[in-house]
């Protein structure tokens, strides 16, 4: 029988903001055990929550990035549960009333090769809501320790509807994701660091099936690979169960990414009765018109939608669009010096970042923003390539030089002596017509019609020229030349 | 006057701190040598600190030596409930669970006191986390009433009442969630204010019921209240629910608010269960009101039979949330020899917890249980808002309603074992919880007894002045507040 998966996928984002959701303290990573820490974070006795509002822009402005409806009012209710991370025992988080409902995201599956752009879709989104982050537990030999830092972070849980069907899906579903909260400013996704989180709801059914088999959630995908590989794994596990004649028990997984396995953490009997209700602490959000607008205002073009723009408006191939738009420093970065260079001139810009930048930023583990050449520079060095004051080869070694030292290649040609020759007419002449009269061969064939046949020609020319004559007038010269012939 | 320093009114006290003719010390001096005196017979404090009060006190007498006296409260000793934090005081709620829980930090109403220039004199008893209506549910002990140590002070803020009517204080602040101020200051004599929700930041009170809770003072007149009450009001950026008002000069407002009121008299708080007694004083300051030209109209609160349902359904599930912190992780009790995280917690709260505390919680987590949190907490939640519609309907008609604050006076030790029967005790004053409306109790005469009976005037939302004027007039005309017990 065949099979086809249906998976939903529950991805909690750290929002980056200064302070936490709840209180002034603030918040971070990689500080000392429990120094970013207060009353409200410690849930000691008589402390008390206030909304942080910078958090609030964060999620609108995710929830009008993906297209959701922002609720003009939302409120915020406790999830009881005990855990030793969760300092309250219960968490403020949103049940009833989230703050986002609806919208999508754009994920690209793989195309049919490399420089080919795959079939796009869009992922139907459940909702939005806003959170707190729990503590970390470390766990000893003889004891646990629990570190309060993270506990009270905001947090967004960003629940898809189960409209994936493949691991491909998924991966695309969690790049873009990711790409639209780093592009908006909200998270920078560091899964390391545990600022993207995803767990997976999985089911199967057979092909042509329109009811929903049981679901299995799948937890602790913590690399955006472990995702697709967690998925592979468990759609071919329930596959089996099937197959050999078992049911797919309703439960809680925990996928290990080193081994490949996942093992059952809970059954649908042990789960929990969370018992929300409104936070009496919490006054009600009501989010108008001129707050979404604010914020609006503030929503950076998607990666997708930039895509497409650089595919029509700067006639950019595929490939180099697909390596540029997923960082939006480098896309900037781009349309300045494209802008610079020039009408005409993007593809030659884009190949000197997309090649040469990335290469060299790679190798100094330095960040767009950091790299001492500036679009300026690149178009400049576009400009003096195209006018023939430098060649190719030649501008390669300038732009390292320029990498290294920021200088103008304008400046480096000059100071290393890389300009092209500022090649005498005639002396140029002398060298086509020596090259044309040793090559007979060439000559006749030109002559036949084989255009190609005048490359023949420049090499002579070049050496003769020492490497530094202009291309393009040696070009000329050679078919003034033959024309007459 | 009262000749004894630890007997003055805030007012009294305030006039001779201002003409020198008495010390911040002197008077801490004299509260501390009463505490001490009385204190092995009314045991209202859990906890004192003499060190820092005297400290305090002569901070007060510096200032004010130097010309930055800081207004009537500099000076004042006044004693807070111990579910109200003070940075490195202890605060234990009456519970066994935070015996030896010292605060870092300080609630809003105790900073803004300290700002005020108030010594801080003693954590004060209560039921445990301000759970019942005699303090006979605190953990440490019971408190005594002053007018008769066999029987309680009311309670949750038992200790508040009883500390003031003792000479132990010249004020105090309590909580209030279902009477927990008015009904201890009915049967101590003294009087209390629970303000409307949200006037008073709930910032470092110990959550009991969240969405009911407010700290008020316990003052011997009316006109200590008002100036208790201007200090520690007010919009505090640390709580969202408390709200954003102009705090009027209370003190001031009660002369230029004269009346006539016109006054609404619930007919469902004068039935079946209230104390004769109590009823015919009541009946007695409704003929004041009616002699100063009072309009007297009967009004109907028709929901009011509902409220201790409702009351008990709301108060149980936030509580049941509230008090899941407490769970021998961070702070607090834990058990010894846990053998896991699960023991560990089950544990710490089955020792850390009292029988009253436990039932609250195992009521508060039924009613949110999926299941049945329509059938209660939702339920609960719609009656609740006709529970206020009552009332402001009932204000379309008057200025305040006129009620007893309690249905008996001052009862013994151990008589109330029944659960039921000790919730009937703030069958009058729920209700103003539930509708967030501001409340005060007025002593208003004394049993044959000799136990003290209680007004309960209740106003609209944010007019306390309002309020504090109507119950100012009764009680400066009366004398009930220069009484006190003989200990």
């Amino acid at each position: 029988m065949n099979y086809e998966a249906v998976i939903g996928l529950e991805v909690h984002v750290q929002i980056k903001t200064r302070s936490k959701v709840f209180t002034r303290v603030g918040a971070g990573y990689g500080h000392e055990p429990n120094t970013l820490t207060d009353p409200v974070v410690l849930g000691l006795p008589g402390a008390l929550p206030v909304m942080n509002k910078a958090a609030l822009d964060a999620i609108i402005k995710a929830g009008l990035l993906l297209g959701c409806e922002i609720a003009p009012v939302c409120k915020w209710d406790r999830k009881n549960y005990f855990y030793p991370d969760s300092p309250k025992n219960y968490q403020i988080s949103q049940y009833d009333q989230p703050i986002c409902l609806g919208g999508a995201v754009e994920i690209e599956l793989p195309g049919s090769a490399r420089n080919v752009m795959g079939e796009h879709k869009r992922i139907p989104l459940t909702r939005i809501h806003l959170e707190e982050d729990v503590g970390k537990l470390n766990h000893g030999a003889t004891d646990s320790l629990v570190d309060y830092n993270r506990a009270g972070t905001p947090l967004m849980e960003i629940v898809s509807d189960p409209a994936m069907h493949t691991a491909d899906e998924a991966f695309a579903y969690l790049t873009s994701l990711r790409a639209t909260m780093i592009y908006g400013g909200i998270s920078d996704c560091d899964m390391e660091k545990g600022q993207l989180r995803c767990d997976a709801n999985i089911s199967i059914r057979p092909v042509g099936e329109k009811r929903l088999g049981t679901k299995v959630e799948l937890k602790n995908l913590n690399s955006i690979s472990f995702v697709r590989d967690g998925i592979a794994h468990e759609i071919k596990r329930q596959i089996g169960v099937l197959e050999r004649g078992g049911t797919i028990v309703q439960e809680t997984r925990d996928y290990d990414g080193m081994t490949g396995t996942s093992q059952s953490l809970r059954s649908k009997e042990e789960a929990h009765d969370y018992r929300y209700f409104p936070d009496p602490d919490l006054m009600p959000v009501v989010v108008d018109v001129a707050w979404k607008d604010r914020i609006r205002a503030e929503c950076p073009e998607l990666p997708f939608d930039k895509q497409r723009r650089f595919l029509a408006e700067y006639q950019l191939p595929y490939t180099l669009t697909s390596v540029l738009v997923w960082d939006r420093a480098l896309a900037d970065y781009f349309e300045e010096a494209a802008k610079l260079a020039g009408a005409g001139k993007a593809q030659a810009v884009g190949n000197w970042i997309t090649n040469d930048l990335l290469r060299e930023l790679g190798g100094a583990r330095l960040t767009v923003a950091e790299a001492r050449v500036r679009p300026g520079h690149i178009a400049a060095l576009v400009q003096l390539v195209d006018s023939g004051v430098v060649l190719t080869n030649a501008a390669k070694e300038i732009f390292v030089e320029m990498f290294a030292t920021g200088d103008q290649p304008g400046v480096i040609a000059e100071r290393r002596g890389l300009k092209a020759a500022p090649t005498d007419a005639g002396e140029l002449e002398q060298w086509c017509r020596d090259a044309i009269a040793t090559n007979a061969k060439a000559l006749a064939e030109f002559k036949a019609g084989k255009d190609s046949a005048i490359n023949a020609f420049k090499g002579p020319v070049m050496k003769a020229a020492k490497g530094k004559a202009n291309p393009k007038l040696v070009d000329e010269t050679l078919r003034r030349l033959l024309a007459a012939m | 006057m009262s000749a004894e320093l630890h007997f003055h009114s805030i007012a009294e006290a305030a006039a001779q701190l201002e003409a020198k003719t008495l010390s911040a010390v002197e008077l801490t001096q004299a509260v501390i040598a009463r505490t001490k005196a009385v204190e092995p017979r009314v045991r209202a404090f859990l906890s004192t600190d003499e060190a820092t009060a005297l400290a305090q006190a002569a901070a007060s007498d510096a200032r004010r030596a130097a010309g930055h006296a800081r207004g009537p409260l500099d000076g004042i000793p006044v004693g807070l409930k111990d579910v109200i934090a003070v940075k490195n005081q202890p605060l234990t709620a009456g519970s066994r669970m935070l015996a030896n829980f010292v605060s870092p930090y300080d609630s809003t109403a105790a900073a803004k006191l300290q700002q005020a220039g108030a010594v801080l004199w003693g954590r004060l008893n209560c039921d445990e986390f301000a759970m019942g209506s005699s303090n006979e549910n605190s953990a440490f002990h019971p408190t005594g009433n002053p007018w008769d140590v066999s029987r309680v002070p009311g309670g949750s803020s038992g200790g508040s009442a009883a500390a003031l009517a003792a000479g132990e204080a010249l004020a105090t602040l309590g909580s209030d969630t279902g009477g927990s101020i008015r009904q201890p200051a009915a049967l101590c004599g003294v009087v209390g204010i629970k303000p409307t929700y949200g006037l008073v930041s709930r910032y470092g009170l110990i959550a009991y019921a969240s969405s009911l809770d407010q700290i008020g003072p316990f003052a011997r007149t009316v006109e200590d209240a008002a100036i208790v009450l201007r200090a520690i009001a007010g919009h505090d950026e640390r709580d969202s629910t408390s709200f954003r008002t102009e705090i009027p000069d209370y003190r001031a407002e009660l002369q230029t608010r004269r009346g006539p009121w016109k006054l609404g008299l619930p007919k469902e708080y004068f039935g079946e269960g209230l104390d004769p007694e109590i009823a015919a004083a009541v009946e007695r300051a409704i003929a004041f009101y009616k002699a100063q030209g009072c309009e007297i109209r009967e009004v109907s609160l028709p929901h009011t039979q509902y409220c201790l349902d409702t009351y008990y359904i709301i108060a149980t599930a936030e509580a049941s949330s509230n008090l899941a912190r407490y769970d021998g992780v961070r702070y607090g009790h834990r058990a010894k020899n846990a053998k896991d995280i699960v023991d560990l917690y089950f544990q710490s709260r089955a020792e850390g917890f009292g029988a009253e505390v436990k039932r609250r919680i195992i009521l508060g987590t039924y009613v949110l249980s999926s299941g049945y949190y329509d059938a209660f907490y939702l339920r609960a939640q719609k009656v609740r808002t006709l529970i206020r519609q009552d009332f402001l309907n009932a204000y379309k008609e008057v200025d305040a309603l006129l009620t007893p604050t309690s249905p008996i006076p001052a009862f013994k030790l151990g008589e109330k074992s029944d659960p039921l029967a000790m919730y009937l005790c703030d069958i009058y004053t729920i209700g103003v919880n539930l509708a967030g409306l501001p409340a005060i109790s007025v002593p208003c005469g004394f049993t044959r007894g000799n136990l003290p009976i209680g007004l309960q005037l209740i106003g609209q939302p944010f007019q306390e002045a309002s309020l504090l004027a109507l119950a100012h007039s009764y009680d400066r005309a009366h004398d009930w507040s220069s009484r006190h017990p003989k200990l």
